[in-house]
């Protein structure tokens, strides 16, 4: 395997899990904002936030990822997101430091992923203490990944 | 004229404040090719339309400015500081000449010296270059222009020729041969861009123009004014593109141009045959500006047929004009053409006007002696050889067409506009939008504040973000017009393509609406004017039989009402065969033969706009309408707008469209649903209801478990927005209906709560939510909060109350009522037996009694009461209403006591009861709603709640008789 540009990625936890993203596609991460639901919108459509008067879509990765739902209580980051479908806020538990990853120390997911988790999630990072899974971001925030929880709604 | 005057003015103006700078960098940098045929095309301009308005003093100034150019762009002349200053000096007698236009009318000045110093500086050089001969210093009017007449090829070598020969090279360079071609060349290419950019949109923007004058010319073919401003457009684009090197389209526009120089000087009129020429030549021209835009050449088509065609009409009129010039349209005095056309036809010209003057003084003395000098003026140019009349030009300086309105100063009118790109228009508006958000916040924010200097701030903000709103808005606006100029073309190309005669009317021309919205109304308008000439008026024959005049009418009006445009596109044609439609629906099973036959011919009428039925060829062709409706209902409610059909057999055809002034931002009422706030565009909303909790068992009825309130007789499917968006309970407590209508649908939304109106900026929502029907956007509101736009159609489709009786009462006459009263009135209200609130106007009232039901008697079938002396007729106002008695039954619960309005004067009284009369209150009367019920002028919301507007006039007519009978008998 021929050796990768370093890539940095922002990283954050959701449940036990450690992810990431790229970070050139991270605009901010800004503190937990009031949401306001979309009736009738997908389940993994928490809402829209107001974001200096910009309209952005909040998406529920632990939703997404099919992992159970936060502890009341626990109030999530937005990580706002930049993608050609415009900007998008995913919410995430707690917020990781920035990582450089150039080694080829990683893997694809096992085959067994079942679910949207193996849809989404790309490449494990073997780190010295954690497994770093990352994402591809134009495919979370996609309509067809984002309506397929429609159903559910 | 002074319309093209000030126009004439204006620009001359801000070229001349060009020109000025552009001499002053060109020397410089005297290489600047750009520069200088930027200062070339200025001059040129003022040249040509100075010719045309007759300032012969101007014209050879500018003319002779323009010969020492030429000579500076072929390199013949060096740009020294003598030349510079020489040029400035010709700035400087432009501007005096226009002063003294703008001032008095005439370009009178002695610039002799100036002029024969540019001449010699011309001619110094002159065997030096490769031109066709340059014009003699002493007659340059007359070769060179913008009327050249029959001088057609040379004046268009002299005039343009070498111009010409530097654009021929440029334009080859545009082709891709650079190999042969100078690196000056295709620098000038490069920098020409931006010029020609400037020269594309202008003439673009002419040619429209032309298109519609020339229609208006036919109609009026004495107009000289507009025959003035064709000509002009023409020349403008004739010149510039001479400029370019664009040969193919100069000789096209030269030989139209010619044509239109045998219109002007009379030699013969207006007809069919010429206009449609001259339409012809405009396509032309307009395919090959395409072309120019597209790929840098004026294309490879040559039109040599139009040309020729072109030239023909030229040579019959030439031919008609040796037999017998017309004295009465042979250059008429108010008209001095700068020009005349040939040396061999000025003595013809002279007979004519012989002829003329002679009629002149036949006429009497009182014939204004200066008509003499006013003649002998546009003879000045055409042969300079007879004596008496060369030096009466010389005595005498141009006598030009001086308009009592050019005598005002005009000098307010230059620099009154500029140019802007859209684009920058639209992030100003953006941000204007953003704006009003902040503002909003603020406002919200500052609302709970002590301190008195916020608040004063804040306010200070608001009403300056008011403004500049709605100046941003301004500067987007443009007048319906825009899309209006290009439809007599269609409709006269199409009226005679069908065999038809119809002339378009327009009202509202000036009516304004945002740009982006005035793009999107195009295809729809053009194609309802389309349809009302093909199928809906009838053709000549037709419309005699039916004892109309042949001639048809399409009116388009335009108008602003209640925060929104109006256009009505109207015609006095067949009007649209409501049994056709209905026959073909039911065929086409989108209707059922019960359902039919309890549809009014207007909701059938309505039906066109159904997809189903406008591909129908059937329909089309036997009933008139209906191809493509679908499309033009969907093309006007992708911008927020409606359109509606009225149409009476055998008088004719109306179609209403309403669209927002603007997209970005709209006026919005804020509702409240299980804790959350939505907003809802004020297009859809009708009317606001409220049932307190006591009532609600009755106002509320269920057909098959929808729940439908009747409203004015009316059943009005009631749509929980909680349950619609699975909101969980509403609140317990009076229940709050928002009464809606998108498209066929009408239904009453129930929410928690009613805020208030806002201005909202519509923002779109993310790829993935736009799969939900019942959104169509989303806002910020005052707080900071996101909130949703309610998407009307979308609810309710989802909800499935699509009504099919839709605005059942909205007839032509209602329409014709007032619907809107200004003033504040003081208003009576009072309530009727189901409850319903009633406005009165109280100056209408003559008194307010209250009788002891016993008191009152029969006579005949009338209830009556003795009152002052005479007999009082009373009239139940359910009655009149023909209200259904809900809730009341007459035996019960008949009050002891009647509340009785006296109506009418002395002797000649009528009492309306009433159940309740609720109070006396000071309104300024807007009417919302249309009036759902005769006797009713419309509904308004009065303390928040909804009250119709009695009509009185009605109700005074429908007792008149009684008042009569029962008079008589007192």
């Amino acid at each position: 395997m021929s050796h990768t540009e370093p890539q940095q990625y922002c990283t954050f936890y959701l449940d036990r899990y450690y992810f990431g993203i790229e970070v050139e596609t991270v605009q901010e991460i800004i503190r937990y904002q009031e949401i306001t639901p979309v009736a009738l919108a997908p389940s993994v459509v928490k809402g829209l936030i107001n974001l200096r008067g910009q309209i952005v879509t909040a998406v529920d990765l632990r939703a997404l990822l099919e992992l159970p739902e936060r502890a009341d209580g626990e109030v999530p980051m937005n990580i706002v997101v930049r993608t050609p479908l415009g900007a998008f806020s995913l919410l995430a538990d707690r917020i990781g430091d920035v990582l450089e990853l150039a080694d080829d120390s990683f893997e694809p997911p096992p085959d067994n992923l079942s679910g949207m988790a193996g849809e989404l999630i790309q490449r494990a990072y073997k780190l010295d203490n954690a497994l770093l899974l990352t994402m591809a971001i134009s495919k979370v925030v996609s309509a067809d990944v984002l309506n397929r929880h429609l159903e559910a709604a | 004229m002074v319309d093209n005057l000030q126009e004439f003015l204006r620009e001359s103006q801000e070229g001349l404040d060009q020109l000025a700078q552009e001499i002053v960098n060109l020397e410089q940098n005297p290489r600047d090719d750009h520069t200088l045929g930027s200062v070339l095309r200025i001059v040129h301009s003022i040249k040509g339309a100075s010719g045309l308005l007759g300032f012969a003093n101007l014209e050879r100034i500018t003319h002779s400015a323009e010969n020492v150019l030429g000579k500076l762009r072929g390199g013949v002349l060096d740009l020294d500081e003598a030349v510079a200053s020489v040029l400035l000096e010709v700035a400087d007698a432009i501007r005096d000449q226009l002063e003294l236009i703008a001032l008095h009318g005439t370009d009178r000045g002695d610039h002799d010296a100036l002029i024969r110093h540019l001449d010699d500086m011309s001619n110094e050089n002159s065997d030096l270059y490769p031109v066709s001969q340059e014009p003699a210093p002493m007659e340059p009017e007359s070769v060179n222009s913008p009327a050249a007449g029959t001088y057609a090829d040379d004046a268009a070598a002299v005039g343009t020729g070498d111009e010409g020969d530097q654009g021929d090279q440029g334009d080859e360079g545009d082709e891709g041969d650079e190999d042969d071609e100078a690196p000056v060349i295709m620098e000038l290419d490069e920098e020409m861009k931006e010029v020609l950019k400037d020269f594309l949109q202008e003439s673009c923007e002419n040619l429209d123009r032309v298109d519609s004058e020339l229609i208006e010319l036919e109609e009026q073919p004495d107009n000289r004014e507009l025959l003035s401003s064709i000509f002009r457009s023409m020349h403008t684009i004739k010149g510039t593109c001479g400029f370019f090197g664009f040969d193919k389209l100069e000789k096209l526009t030269h030989v139209g141009e010619n044509l239109l120089v045998k219109l002007r000087d009379g030699e013969f009129s207006m007809t069919e045959d010429i206009a449609t020429g001259l339409l012809a030549m405009v396509d032309a021209v307009r395919a090959m500006l395409l072309e120019i835009s597209e790929h840098g050449h004026d294309g490879r088509k040559r039109y040599t047929r139009l040309i020729d065609a072109l030239s023909e009409l030229k040579d019959h009129g030439e031919m008609k004009n040796v037999e017998l010039p017309d004295p009465d349209t042979a250059s008429p005095p108010d008209q001095p053409c700068p020009a005349a056309p040939a040396t061999d036809m000025a003595t013809e010209e002279v007979s004519a006007i012989a002829v003329k003057a002679s009629a002149g003084s036949a006429r009497g003395p009182d014939v204004d002696p200066a008509l003499a000098e006013k003649i002998e003026v546009p003879l000045n140019p055409a042969d300079p050889q007879p004596v008496a009349v060369t030096s009466a030009v010389s005595s005498m300086p141009a006598q030009d067409n001086s308009d009592p309105a050019a005598d005002k100063s005009t000098t307010s009118v230059t620099e009154a506009s500029i140019r802007v790109d859209v684009p920058v228009l639209d992030s100003l508006m953006n941000l204007v939008g953003e704006l009003v958000l902040a503002r909003n916040q603020i406002v919200e924010y500052v609302g709970a504040h002590e301190n008195t200097q916020v608040v004063a701030a804040a306010q200070r903000l608001n009403l300056i973000t008011s403004e500049l709103q709605e100046g941003v808005m301004q500067t987007r606006m443009q007048p319906i017009h825009s899309v209006w100029a290009k439809l007599p073309r269609v409709v006269r190309d199409l009226s005679r393509a069908c065999g038809k005669q119809i002339r378009v009317e327009m009202e509202g021309k000036s009516t304004e609406l945002d740009k982006s919205l005035i793009e999107a109304m195009k295809d729809p308008i053009t194609h309802l004017v389309r349809n009302s000439v093909d199928h809906g008026i009838e053709s000549p024959e037709q419309r005699l039989a039916a004892g109309k005049p042949a001639e048809g009418v399409l009116l388009l009006r335009a108008f602003h009402e209640g925060g929104q445009v109006h256009i009505e596109i109207s015609d006095d044609g067949a009007g649209i065969r409501a049994d056709r439609i209905k026959e073909k629906a039911i065929a086409n099973g989108v209707l059922s033969i019960e359902q039919a036959s309890k549809m009014s011919s207007q909701e059938i009428c309505k039906m066109i706009f159904l997809p189903g039925l406008s591909t129908a060829e059937a329909v089309t062709n036997i009933s008139g309408r209906g191809v493509g409706m679908d499309v033009v209902k969907t093309n006007i409610e992708k911008i927020s707008g409606a359109i509606d059909v009225d149409t009476e057999l055998g008088r004719g055809t109306v179609f209403k469209i309403r669209v927002p002034l603007t997209l970005a931002i709209v006026p919005a009422l804020i509702v409240s649903a299980g804790h959350q706030r939505f907003a809802i565009p004020q297009v859809n909303l009708i009317e606001l209801i409220r049932i307190d909790e006591d009532d609600q068992a009755n106002a509320i009825e269920y057909i098959h478990g929808c729940p439908v309130h009747r409203l004015r007789g009316q059943l009005l499917p009631l749509v929980y927005l909680h349950e619609e968006l699975k909101l969980g309970m509403p609140q317990p407590g009076a229940l709050n209906i928002v009464v809606l209508q998108a498209d066929k649908c009408r239904f009453g939304l129930v929410v928690d709560q009613i805020n208030d109106t806002q201005e909202i900026v519509v923002k779109p929502l993310a790829e993935a939510l736009k799969s939900i029907p019942v959104f169509a956007g989303a806002t910020i509101m005052g707080d900071g909060r996101v909130a949703l736009i309610l998407d009307t159609l979308g609810i309710g489709q989802r909800a499935r109350v699509m009504s099919e009786h839709p605005e059942r009462a909205v007839s032509l006459q209602v329409a014709g009522a007032a619907e809107k009263v200004g003033l504040s009135e003081t208003l009576l209200l009072v309530s009727t037996r189901s409850n319903g609130r009633l406005a009165i106007p109280l100056n209408q009232v003559a008194r307010l009694e209250q009788f002891e039901l016993t008191r009152t008697e029969m006579a005949g079938d009338t209830q009556v009461v003795q009152y002052r002396g005479q007999i009082l007729p009373l009239v139940e106002l359910s009655d009149f209403l023909r209200e259904r008695r809900a809730g009341y039954d007459v035996e019960q619960s008949v009050p002891e006591l009647i509340q009785v309005v006296v109506f009418g004067e002395e002797g000649r009284q009528v009492g309306l009861v009433v159940k309740e009369i609720i109070d006396v209150v000071d309104e300024v009367l807007e009417i919302r709603g249309k009036a759902s019920r005769a006797g009713v002028l419309g509904t308004a919301a009065i303390h928040g709640q909804v009250t119709e507007l009695f009509d009185v006039s009605a109700f005074l007519t429908s007792v008149a008789d009684l008042i009569v009978e029962l008079g008589e008998a007192a």
